[in-house]
């Protein structure tokens, strides 16, 4: 790792004034995908920013229909809220699924959607359940947060402060994890808001990080079930093609979890 | 950038000035001199290097010492008491939990963790599950897993003795 100066900021307002002096500076989240970034040297920020002592930053309510997770609150938070385990249980298995205990104690869901990994899993659900993203400057609409493979609406001086997900009728999510990293081959989110509104979106496969399969949406608004989703394909022209797997191999894998999360949903 | 940093290390307060870049395995391994903690690889995988800050196990190679300035750090030096040691520890060496030994102390303090959260008398399923991030070349894991369970169930009949 190359030298760096480390700062804890107490604030959001702290660390936005202490990001204005760096010379080319860095939020630190939970640090489990930039301290190994730091690492191999592919990433070397003069100044790093701890965003998790901020309290302003943790912790999760739950407030006119809508549930708000800190950005600082880490997977293993998520995971075991009870909040979320009743009214969000797609995103409590999905925080449950990220890397392992370790990463899970560390790893928070502001780092993971600013670093927008085209298979990390959060994405999926920010994006199915129509999720709100607030910052230090603006409320974006998750699908306008996520602009492409690790890119994202934020400027580089801008803290994500918390996500807000609509409380939906149903959810679940379903990750056929690359056996070595845990990450995401394929995870798919089903949500049915509670305005029966229908959102699958997918994470792992594609080329420009999440995306969302509107035949699959529109054959489970009228018929919610696994059988519904079965003989939906989606293309693999735009689906990622590595060591781990085919494109083809990934499409196939998206129709079987689609699947899998319904039947999870119930 | 160097800076002051101090911590409760396995109960005892201990305070160094590093660079700002150090991580925690290398406060703990070289500034400390505490070489229990291991460093299995470069890529925050294997799970040799886990310890506990502020009672949750985390890789102590994907944080840096100054991320822990203020916190209470255990490792796996501080896990027995006096000679006696820890039930995790005494299962892994009747279990034949280990071969080379190199995996061990993040093994153990995983398992210590683990047995924290789901409260004692662990399953087989849990136990695999929750080893998803400690890597070991040696043995196979059945006797790790078999080591996490007895002491899992001895530490649930400690529970209840002392209920
Ligand atoms: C072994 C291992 C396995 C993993 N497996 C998975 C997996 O299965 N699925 C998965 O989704 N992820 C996985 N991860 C990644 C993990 O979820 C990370 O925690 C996450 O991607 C980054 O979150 P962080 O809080 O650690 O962020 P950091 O690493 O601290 O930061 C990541 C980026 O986000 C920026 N950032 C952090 N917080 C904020 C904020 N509040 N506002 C603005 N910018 C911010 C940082 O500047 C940096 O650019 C894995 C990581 C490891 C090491
Ligand atoms: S040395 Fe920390 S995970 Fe391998
Ligand atoms: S005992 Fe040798 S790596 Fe596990």
């Amino acid at each position: 790792m190359y030298e760096t100066t480390y700062h804890r900021a107490g604030s959001v307002a702290d660390a936005a004034s202490m990001m204005a002096s760096a010379e080319d500076g860095k939020y630190l989240g939970g640090g489990q995908t930039l301290l190994p970034t730091m690492k191999q040297r592919l990433a070397a920020p003069t100044d790093l920013i701890d965003l998790a002592k901020i309290v302003d930053l943790h912790g999760i309510s739950e407030a006119g229909g809508a549930v708000v997770i800190g950005a600082a609150t880490t997977h293993a938070e998520v995971a075991s809220s009870a909040v979320i385990n009743s009214k969000l249980p797609g995103l409590a298995t999905l925080a449950g699924g990220i890397g392992d205990p370790a990463v899970r104690h560390k790893g928070t869901i502001g780092g993971s959607i600013a670093n927008n990994d085209p298979a990390a899993d959060y994405p999926s659900a920010l994006v199915a359940l129509g999720a709100t993203v607030k910052t230090n400057k603006r409320e974006l609409a998750a699908e306008d947060f996520f602009t492409g493979m690790f890119e994202t609406a934020l400027e580089d001086d801008e803290i994500v402060t918390s996500v807000s997900f609509p409380v939906p009728a149903k959810s679940a999510y379903s990750k056929y994890p690359n056996p070595a990293s845990r990450y995401a081959m394929a995870g798919v989110f089903v949500a049915k808001g509670a305005d029966d509104s229908v959102k699958v979106a997918v994470t792992g496969a594609g080329q420009d990080g999440v995306f969302r399969v509107g035949e699959m949406e529109s054959a489970l608004s009228s018929n919610w079930s696994p059988e519904a989703v079965a003989g939906i394909s989606v293309s693999s022209d735009n689906l990622l093609s590595d060591i781990h797997g085919s494109a083809a191999y990934r499409a196939n894998l998206v129709t079987v979890m689609a699947k899998r999360a319904v039947a999870a949903a119930g | 950038m160097m800076s002051k940093v101090t911590m409760r290390l396995n109960g005892k307060t201990v305070s160094a000035d590093v660079e700002d870049r150090t991580l925690l395995v290398h406060f703990i391994r070289e500034t400390q001199g505490l070489t229990g903690t291991h460093v299995g690889c470069d890529t925050s995988q294997c799970g040799a290097c886990v310890v506990h800050v502020d009672g949750k196990a985390v890789k102590s190679c994907t944080m840096l010492a100054a991320q822990a300035d203020g916190s209470d750090v255990l490792t796996v030096e501080g896990l027995a008491n006096g000679d006696e040691l820890h039930p995790v520890q005494a299962a892994f060496r009747e279990n034949h939990g280990l071969q080379c030994g190199f995996c061990t102390p993040g093994m153990i303090m995983t398992a210590v963790d683990m047995i924290e959260r789901h409260g004692a008398k662990l399953d087989e399923k849990t136990i695999r599950h929750e080893l998803e991030g400690n890597i070991c070349r040696c043995t196979g894991y059945h006797n790790i897993v078999k080591a996490i369970k007895a002491a899992s169930d001895q530490m649930a009949g400690m529970k209840t003795a002392t209920e």
